[in-house]
């Protein structure tokens, strides 16, 4: 078959997610929108009554809208980070997962914003971070860094988007005139072609440094405080470790579930599994490195106020919450990725799953035991979420699927102009650079 | 320039409770009831920390009355992202409960756990609401708030110095809790003023402050109890 055969069956199967529709997804899609709803509800009546709906007391201050904005953050680094990465160290078979990751990112990093602003007493006084800024508070170091992000990781996800847009345009699709003011007039000329690629490359090496800065600062949140087992010089890489690691988790879901949903097959193969599953395994070692390092530090040293809030991890009553973590996030990955055999799609999936909430369990095993552990001998806390607090999160999660979904639904999911291009000129490029590694 | 500072003397302490009573009525906070108390969300501007020391059948436990500290080097103010809470012209920590956007870092960042949060909307029976004080705002829900020193009265003191042409005198700016002890155990003043009692019994060899080795150079002192006892550490 010729490049020009394979161009239209490429073209056929990837737009026809946008094109079809079946009446699975606009049930989804309902169930979806009114768990949404609900928690819009929910969140009024939290607005009304003020934050004594939810479990958080005095002094667990902080409970698990917090828990879900590390969370959020985190896994936002799927996107982004791993495309840019994988972009700039020319992985070829990076081409049809990096649109599916930076969709991620750009996503969810709204949920992560949204969760801070649940959680603040006065909402409605947000904007004072604007007029009353203070730069000395870590948390505007958050405000200013998620800003960049979401605009730089926007522009990363709109950039390639450009030439599909112009693709759909040319088609009789619905929301013509969204994809015609989206295609910037984009010929596919050879001009247009070598500034998408140069904006693109420079974009990719910009966001890294941004989102390393993104995790560092939401760490520097609890690290800049004296409490125990808070203030930590590691915080900043172990966030950003644990980001990545709990980012590429939920790429590797997406893309199982786009795979399936849509007969992706022949997109997103086997070996994309089977290489990011490496990767995920690379990362369920540090995750483990810094954990060991982390807790092994606060044990050695044995200042009294640190202990109280290790032994009520390791073995008081957030035993149970912190032991499921490291299996999540260590055990079952771990015996899951390491071997060739179990590294399918279905084994990546079950690793990924244990991982996401594994670290949405080691956000909450950073954020509540030291706050339920004053180092003054007052009563200790206890902390129980309430209806309110978990309906929210699930609002979350069901507002984010649904985002997600209508993207597929409008944009290809998967990057047509860059599969082409792979066919088209990096068999032979990817060949001529791997000639001048060879010795003359 | 005034440093405000306290001492409490915890041999002459009785640890009656006269002090929390008196900051309740002096500051307009509302009392919580058993429900808001059972759910940890009472509001304590002067709280009673309780230490047991010891085990069966050799127990003591002590007591010690807790207000802000006031720190020099407070932790609480550096992460507020709005500079709703920082260190005013005269050393207090000050809130202002109109600016606060109720995220609770600064609660989380105090290690001594003294600033409290407006859980719900200011409860008051109708009785309570004919006696509020007028010099004392009352916090609306979802903002931060603690002991101020009883900052009104400092206000009203300083005025009265000014229009008299004079400085402060020491004995001039005491606090509500202070005014109430019946055992006179809570000194307030200058802690600068070499003269005043405050700053003399700040340099007793009893005194203390609360995890001094944090650094916050707290601006409360306590006279331990006795010889006996020494400091008080955590």
């Amino acid at each position: 078959m010729d490049d020009s055969k394979y161009n239209s069956i490429d073209e056929e199967l990837l737009l026809r997610p946008i094109l079809k529709t079946s009446k699975w997804f606009y049930v989804s899609i309902a169930i979806l929108f009114s768990i949404a709803m609900f928690a819009v509800w929910v969140w009024y009546h939290q607005w009304t009554t003020g934050l004594g709906v939810t479990g958080m007391n005095r002094p667990v201050f902080w409970g698990i809208y917090i828990t879900n904005f590390v969370f959020f953050i985190g896994i936002s680094h799927a996107g982004t980070l791993i495309s840019a990465i994988l972009r700039l160290c020319q992985a070829e078979w990076r081409r049809s997962i990096t649109r599916a990751a930076e969709v991620i990112t750009v996503l969810v990093l709204f949920f992560g914003v949204f969760n801070i602003i649940v959680d603040l007493g006065r909402p409605d006084r947000a904007l004072n971070v604007l007029k009353h800024g203070q730069f000395r508070s870590p948390l505007l170091w958050d405000v200013t860094s998620i800003s960049v992000y979401l605009f730089a990781s926007s522009t990363y996800l709109l950039l390639p988007l450009i030439p599909d847009i112009a693709i759909l345009r040319e088609r009789k699709t619905r929301l013509r005139w969204l994809y015609r003011l989206l295609s910037f007039g984009w010929t596919g000329s050879d001009k247009q072609k070598h500034r998408l690629e140069k904006a693109i490359s420079i974009m990719a090496i910009l966001v890294i440094p941004i989102a390393i800065s993104v995790h560092t600062v939401v760490s520097w949140v609890f690290g800049m405080t004296v409490q125990p087992m808070w203030h930590s010089t590691i915080f900043g890489p172990y966030f950003v470790v644990g980001a990545i690691y709990s980012g590429m988790a939920a790429l590797l879901v997406a893309m199982a579930i786009i795979r399936k949903v849509y007969h992706l097959e022949r997109y997103i193969m086997e070996v994309h599994f089977n290489n990011l599953g490496k990767l995920l395994l690379v990362f369920t070692l540090l995750w483990f490195y810094f954990t060991f390092t982390e807790y092994l530090t606060t044990f050695y040293g044995s200042e009294p106020t640190h202990m109280t809030v290790f032994y009520s991890k390791l073995t008081g009553q957030f035993a149970p919450v912190f032991w499921v973590m490291v299996l999540c996030c260590f055990v079952i990955p771990l015996a899951i990725l390491v071997r060739k055999k179990t590294r399918t799609p279905a084994g990546c999936v079950v690793a990924s799953v244990a991982i996401t909430i594994g670290m949405w369990i080691e956000r909450f095993t950073i954020v509540v035991p030291t706050l339920v552990n004053p180092r003054l001998p007052y009563p200790r806390g206890i902390y129980h979420p309430t209806w309110v607090e978990w309906s929210i999160t699930a609002g979350c999660f069901a507002f984010f699927i649904l985002l997600y979904m209508a993207f597929t639904k409008v944009f290809p999911i998967v990057s047509i102009w860059e599969i082409k291009e792979g066919r088209e000129i990096s068999v032979s490029q990817t060949a001529e650079r791997v000639k001048t590694y060879l010795p003359a | 320039m005034a440093r405000w500072g306290m001492v409490i003397d915890l041999d002459k302490c009785t640890a009656c409770g006269t002090c929390m009573a008196a900051c309740r009525e002096e500051n307009n906070i509302p009392a919580s009831g058993p429900d808001l108390a059972g759910e940890g969300r009472s509001i304590f501007w002067m709280d009673m920390l309780t230490i047991t020391e010891g085990e069966y059948p050799n127990v003591k436990k002590r007591m010690l009355p807790r207000p802000c500290f006031h720190c020099d080097n407070p932790p609480c103010t550096k992460v507020c992202p709005v500079g709703a809470t920082y260190k005013n012209d005269e050393g207090l920590v000050a809130q202002i409960y109109s600016r606060c956007i109720g995220c609770r870092y600064c609660v989380n960042g105090c290690p001594y756990n003294a600033k409290y949060f407006n859980w719900y909307p200011p409860r008051f029976r109708d009785d309570e609401k004919k006696h509020l004080n007028p010099d004392v705002s009352v916090r609306p829900k979802g903002v931060v708030e603690k002991c101020s020193f009883c900052s009104h009265r400092l206000v009203r003191v300083r005025e009265k110095a000014t229009a008299e042409n004079r400085e402060i005198a020491d004995g001039d700016y005491t606090t509500a809790c202070q005014d109430a002890c019946p055992a006179k155990a809570i000194s307030f003043g200058d802690l600068d003023n070499p003269y005043s009692e405050v700053s003399r019994l700040a340099h007793s060899v009893r005194a203390f402050t609360l995890l001094e080795d944090l650094g916050t150079r707290p601006k409360v002192y306590y006279l331990t109890e006795g010889e006996k006892h020494g400091r008080f550490k955590i």
